[in-house]
């Protein structure tokens, strides 16, 4: 059984999504660590180091997760996570941008998977699934 | 008639509490001199023989207890992966089993780090690592540097328990003393302390008080239960709760200032009080203590001067010499660091160990209490939390040499109290104080094991 951390990343509240995605997780067959609302890119790796975590799913609906995701990839470098694969999905950007733009910004700073808002979980499990052979 | 007598061996006193467990009252305290170096139970004869002499009538001993903080107490060194997780449980494991923590290691041990364990005066070791079914590479590197480096410490692993199978394998081989226990962090920011306190504190009986020379007095008097500061926060904890149907005080903190280090005890879940403050970082322990190593009134009186300095001091220095220049503070606390046994002779004296203490207690407190940290959302200001939010704490007990002989004292635990140049750090808001005048609570600790009604009851009575 594979363990994924999953919270909410910066100065973000939003509560309900992140409990949806832990519950469809599970469903999954996953061991989902949920770090919650207001998570730093710090505690997300602390999380996954302790937890021997295989992917960090972060989460953001308030705008400013082009910001908060900055030089997330680097620093899991830094805490010997090179081998965790990264997703990131929600309202990541400020305002309505074109997505083809958003994705490649967001892989660019080191994300594997990169999901636009209103994406059905169900989808990214897929993907999860694959990325970590478990399909 | 019935007699409990509770012993504390402490590092400068032998303390006695005799309990008539019949009559429910405290027939008598003495002390005398603590005397590891030659023979322990010679201070523990005087202090008898004073008990004696002052209550003729006193019934029979039939039973003692007693705990023990001589020779330096216990202390420990703390062993985790993440420095804000499992170090930090495995840290906290300790402090709530009574022990001093001096050295606390994150990550893979390098041999920089054997080496300080090596050297380093220390009792036991604490390994943990990883949530369960988490990291476990890290335990089994550390638990391998361990079994190499052949430190002759008892180990006890509280680790991710995947890594458990193989380094009982690996201690079996290197015949070190080793106990594996449940992890202090199974699940993240989930704190399970209880089973590893338990282990630290059987072998502290077994063991450790051998090699302070405490060992002979379990001859004469019986068990050496625990280590004293676990007592006195067993009685917070009693006192807290109540027992049965007598109810408790509530959420409260005792404070309790030594000549070397100032303890901080906290029963009281401290959760936040409004819903805009959100729970950071590790789950914190019911029954909380940290211990400050660098405060104290005597033998860390000049490592005070590190943290404040002399026009500081003058803040705390109500009554005292307004003329004394900054030699003359430093040479008071020097001088108090060296004579450890030292007691006030005249006012200006006494108002600088007020000083000292209310030093102790202001820096104690910030460094025990959780704080808050605004943030500022889209939906407004929301506020992390970390650690406990104490601002509605009901009872402050004060403890300590300097607290027990000071008519002052409660103006001393006022130091404790919300401050507004320091807003962001969660202490009491609107306590009652309360003082520990005949120096009962770890006795009081003690007599609950078996007696925890009475305890309770003599708690309420001599607290005042």
């Amino acid at each position: 059984m594979h363990t994924v951390v999953i919270g909410v990343i910066g100065a973000d509240v939003h509560a309900v999504g992140i409990r949806i995605i832990e519950h469809v997780l599970r469903k999954h067959g996953f061991n989902v660590v949920n770090i919650g609302v207001l998570s730093s890119q710090e505690d997300f790796i602390n999380a996954a180091i302790e937890t021997n975590a295989k992917a960090i799913l972060v989460s953001s609906l308030y705008g400013h997760g082009e910001m908060d995701c900055k030089y997330m990839k680097e620093n899991c470098e830094e805490a010997g996570l090179s081998h965790v694969k990264l997703y990131v999905g929600g309202n990541i950007v400020v305002g309505k941008q074109d997505f083809k733009d958003v994705e490649q910004r967001f892989k660019k700073m080191g994300f594997d998977r990169v999901y636009p808002p209103g994406t059905d979980i169900e989808e990214a499990v897929e993907h999860i699934k694959e990325d970590l052979n478990t399909a | 008639m019935s007699v409990h007598l509770l012993v504390d061996f402490g590092s400068t006193y032998t303390k006695l509490t005799a309990v008539d467990t019949e009559k429910e009252v405290i027939v008598g305290t003495s002390r005398a001199m603590t005397t590891v170096r030659t023979d322990v139970l010679e201070g523990f004869d005087m202090a008898l023989e004073k008990l004696q002499k002052a209550h003729p009538d006193m019934g029979e001993i039939t039973t003692i207890s007693a705990c023990s903080s001589a020779a330096g107490g216990l202390k420990m060194a703390a062993i985790g992966l993440v420095e804000e997780l499992t170090a930090e449980a495995a840290k906290r494991a300790c402090l709530g089993a009574g022990a001093l923590v001096n050295h606390v290691f994150s990550h893979h041990l390098s041999k920089k780090e054997i080496k300080t364990l090596k050297q380093a005066d220390v009792d036991i070791i604490l390994l943990a690592g990883g949530t369960d079914g988490g990291n476990k590479e890290c335990i089994l590197h550390n638990a391998k540097k361990l079994a190499e480096a052949k430190l002759g410490i008892p180990i006890i692993v509280a680790g991710n328990k995947d890594a458990a199978d193989e380094i009982d394998e690996l201690f079996e081989k290197s015949e070190e003393e080793y106990y594996i226990v449940d992890n202090v962090m199974p699940k993240l920011k989930k704190l399970n302390v209880a089973p590893a306190k338990d282990v630290i504190r059987r072998i502290f009986i077994t063991k450790i008080i051998e090699g302070k020379g405490i060992k002979k007095a379990e001859e004469k008097i019986g068990e050496i239960i625990m280590p004293t500061p676990e007592a006195v926060l067993q009685a917070a904890e009693l006192l807290s709760k109540g027992h049965e149907e007598v109810e408790g005080y509530g959420d409260m903190m005792v404070i309790d200032i030594g000549g070397a280090t100032t303890d901080v005890h906290t029963i009281g879940e401290g959760s936040p009080k409004r819903t805009e403050v959100i729970l950071k970082g590790l789950q914190e322990p019911f029954a909380k203590r940290t211990v400050e190593g660098d405060l104290g009134v005597r033998y860390s009186a000049n490592a005070l001067l590190s943290l404040v300095k002399p026009y500081e001091f003058k803040k705390y220095y109500e009554n005292g010499d307004e003329e004394a220049t900054d030699e003359d503070i430093e040479e008071a606390m020097q001088r108090r660091h060296d004579n450890v046994d030292y007691l006030p002779e005249n006012d200006q004296e006494k108002a600088f160990d007020k000083a000292l203490a209310r030093i102790c207690c202001d820096y104690s407190m910030s460094r025990h209490v959780g704080t808050v940290e605004v943030v500022y959302t889209p939906l407004g200001n929301m506020y992390y939390q970390t650690g406990k939010d104490l601002t509605e704490i009901q009872y402050v007990v004060g403890t300590g040499g300097v607290l027990i002989n000071n008519a002052g004292a409660k103006q001393i635990l006022k130091e404790v109290l919300h401050k507004s140049h320091k807003k962001l750090e969660l202490r009491p808001k609107d306590s009652e104080f309360l003082i520990d005048e005949l120096y009962i609570l770890s006795a009081m600790g003690l007599l609950g094991q078996k007696h925890p009604r009475l305890a309770l009851k003599l708690l309420k009575r001599h607290l005042k």
